[in-house]
């Protein structure tokens, strides 16, 4: 094991939590501000919008790198675009991985979101009203607080969802050791190397990761456990 | 001083169709639970949008479907007292006084310590509304409505989330803060003695329409309307046949019955309230019945009996209440053997 430590280039745990923190922040803002919109409009709308935005979470991976690819491809007139007026690159690059991780992860955060917000007794957005808040003070003073349980579980699984995307990764950002090549990347590659020890290095420390997060979650939430003592 | 208000909205199956005018008192609007009072209050308020009408207050146009005004509700300068409160629930009692207030920090803490002394929440500052009770959240609820300084207040069932006790002080504290206060109340209540207590004018919503408007007290005494009879707490009804010009045929009860009012041709029902029945021994005297008794309750304060015409058993029960004098005699209280309906108590219904 520590003949092994030695020889491990740590470089695909830095970029995976480098590209889930950075997804997961978009993912909340977008997340929420995607739930918060979606609710104010009507019903059909609200299940095109809910259906699209959904998607990626049952679609394979593999389907949102193809389209992410059709979009951001090089030889596309939006990658192209993207490239010569922002010098942004997401093909083969680590913004490739923050965009793959976030797209596959944005439904939890967004269905999460707004389930908590529909949960929200609407009575306290009126009174806000009748006491002359802004609807901005309202959301961000009154709604969200009392929606935090719900945002805090999306987030998390958010997080988890994005430190542990694959498909989508490998097919836009690709396999670039030290830029692109996140943790779960790195399993595919070494196993296919045949290095199974490091393979079952990196699924060790992805397996604990996964596990801590989830235990934390359960800890901060943990009311919830209360709410489940009748089922015992 | 003044709220003119027409509002009309389609909603749950029925149409909301109501209109009326305030003159700076507190007017109450009563109906059985669903009629549409909560609603015009919610438009009134700026929270829920006619479908059409035109809310006028003191010359102020709040909303006018023909000219396309809605002003929202934060400019409306209302105060809107919820039903369930509507407190914050992430927010100690002080964060919720203080999140509707501009200026500095210090003067708004000025305030908010003026308004915690005023409603008697010392000591409560740090606690959750979740950690209040009923009469508690009612106050702060009230204390944070009040701090706005609202041209207007809207009561929403006020008392319906509270006790017994506790309702009574409290509403004797609420007529004390409505003395205080300068401007127009509606008062929502499905309660006729809220409304009867706290009103001095009064709407009668049934439906999503008026039956009556008018001063509470003329309306208690004479509701004129058989929805209004009811809703103001007539237990006994019954469809007439015109006999002459003072007599009638209660043809539920199985009565003839005199009248001192002339009975008019627009007249469908009689009514009178369960405890204007009168206890009688000579059946020859007029408006009187021999009765057979059908049931029995005692409250608190009240024996409630159900009667019926004991000549014809097919007839409707007939509501008599008393109220109690003594708790001793209660074992001994004896059923008289007549009813009598006193002439100027009956109701003329349309």
């Amino acid at each position: 094991m520590g003949e092994l430590l030695k020889t491990i280039d740590w470089s695909p745990l830095y970029l995976s939590l480098k590209t889930g923190i950075v997804a997961t922040v978009l993912t909340f803002f977008l997340g929420i501000g995607a739930a918060r919109h979606i609710m104010k409009l009507n019903n059909t709308a609200k299940a095109i919008a809910d259906g699209i935005l959904t998607l990626p979470l049952v679609l394979p991976p593999t389907v949102a790198g193809f389209f992410l690819l059709l979009i951001f491809s090089l030889r596309r007139p939006f990658g192209r675009y993207l490239l010569e007026n922002f010098d942004l690159k997401l093909v083969q690059t680590w913004p490739g991985c923050v965009m793959a991780a976030f797209v596959i992860a944005f439904p939890l955060m967004y269905r999460n979101a707004r389930a908590a917000f529909e949960q929200v007794d609407v009575t306290m957005i009126q009174a806000g009203r009748t006491l002359g808040l802004s609807e901005r003070k309202i959301f961000w003073k009154i709604v969200v607080p009392i929606a935090s349980p719900g945002l805090a579980s999306g987030t998390v699984l958010s997080f988890a969802r994005a430190i542990g995307e694959y498909g989508a990764t490998t097919m836009l950002a690709g396999n670039v050791l030290g830029k692109t090549r996140t943790v779960s990347v790195a399993i595919a590659t070494e196993v296919t190397a045949g290095n199974w020890d490091t393979a079952g290095f990196w699924v060790l420390v992805i397996v604990l990761l996964s596990f801590v997060i989830v235990a934390a979650m359960n800890i901060i939430s943990g009311k919830n456990f209360n709410n489940g003592s009748g089922w015992a | 001083m003044a709220l003119k208000a027409k509002i009309v909205k389609k909603f749950h199956g029925f149409n909301l169709d109501v209109e009326f005018e305030t003159d700076g008192s507190c007017m109450g609007i009563l109906g059985a639970s669903g009629c549409g009072k909560s609603m015009t209050l919610k438009c009134v308020a700026g929270i829920e949008k006619p479908d059409s009408g035109r809310i006028v207050h003191n010359g102020r146009v709040l909303y006018d479907s023909d000219k396309g005004i809605n002003l929202p509700a934060r400019e409306r300068h209302v105060g809107y007292l919820f039903q369930n409160y509507a407190l914050f629930p992430t927010m100690t009692v002080e964060e919720n006084l203080i999140i509707s207030l501009t200026g500095s920090k210090k003067e708004k803490q000025i305030q908010v310590l003026e308004q915690i002394e005023r409603f008697q929440l010392k000591g409560l500052e740090k606690r959750l509304p979740s950690q209040l009770s009923g009469g508690q959240q009612q106050r702060v609820a009230l204390a944070r409505m009040l701090l706005c300084k609202p041209e207007m207040i809207l009561l929403d069932e006020p008392f319906s989330a509270l006790d017994g006790f506790l309702k009574d002080t409290l509403q004797l504290e609420m007529l004390e803060l409505l003395k205080e206060f300068h401007g127009d109340v509606l008062f929502v209540s499905h309660s006729r003695d809220e409304i009867y207590r706290f009103c001095d004018h009064m709407i009668l919503l049934s439906n999503g329409e008026p039956v009556v408007k008018g001063l509470t007290k003329d309306i208690f005494r004479k509701p004129l309307k058989v929805e209004a009879a009811r809703l103001t707490g007539c237990k006994n009804i019954s469809p007439i046949e015109r006999i002459s010009k003072y007599e009638l045929y209660a043809q539920d009860w199985d009565i003839r019955l005199k009248t001192t009012e002339p009975i008019g041709d627009s007249i469908r029902y009689i009514g009178i309230r369960g405890h204007n029945l009168v206890p009688a021994s000579d059946p020859e005297e007029e408006n009187t019945m021999k009765i057979s008794l059908a049931g029995s309750a005692h409250t608190t304060f009240q024996r409630q009996y159900l009667v019926q015409n004991a000549s014809r058993l097919s007839s409707s029960k007939i509501w008599w209440i008393r109220e109690k004098k003594e708790y001793e005699t209660e074992e001994t209280e004896t059923i008289p053997l007549y009813l009598k309906f006193p002439k100027e108590d009956l109701l003329l219904l349309s």
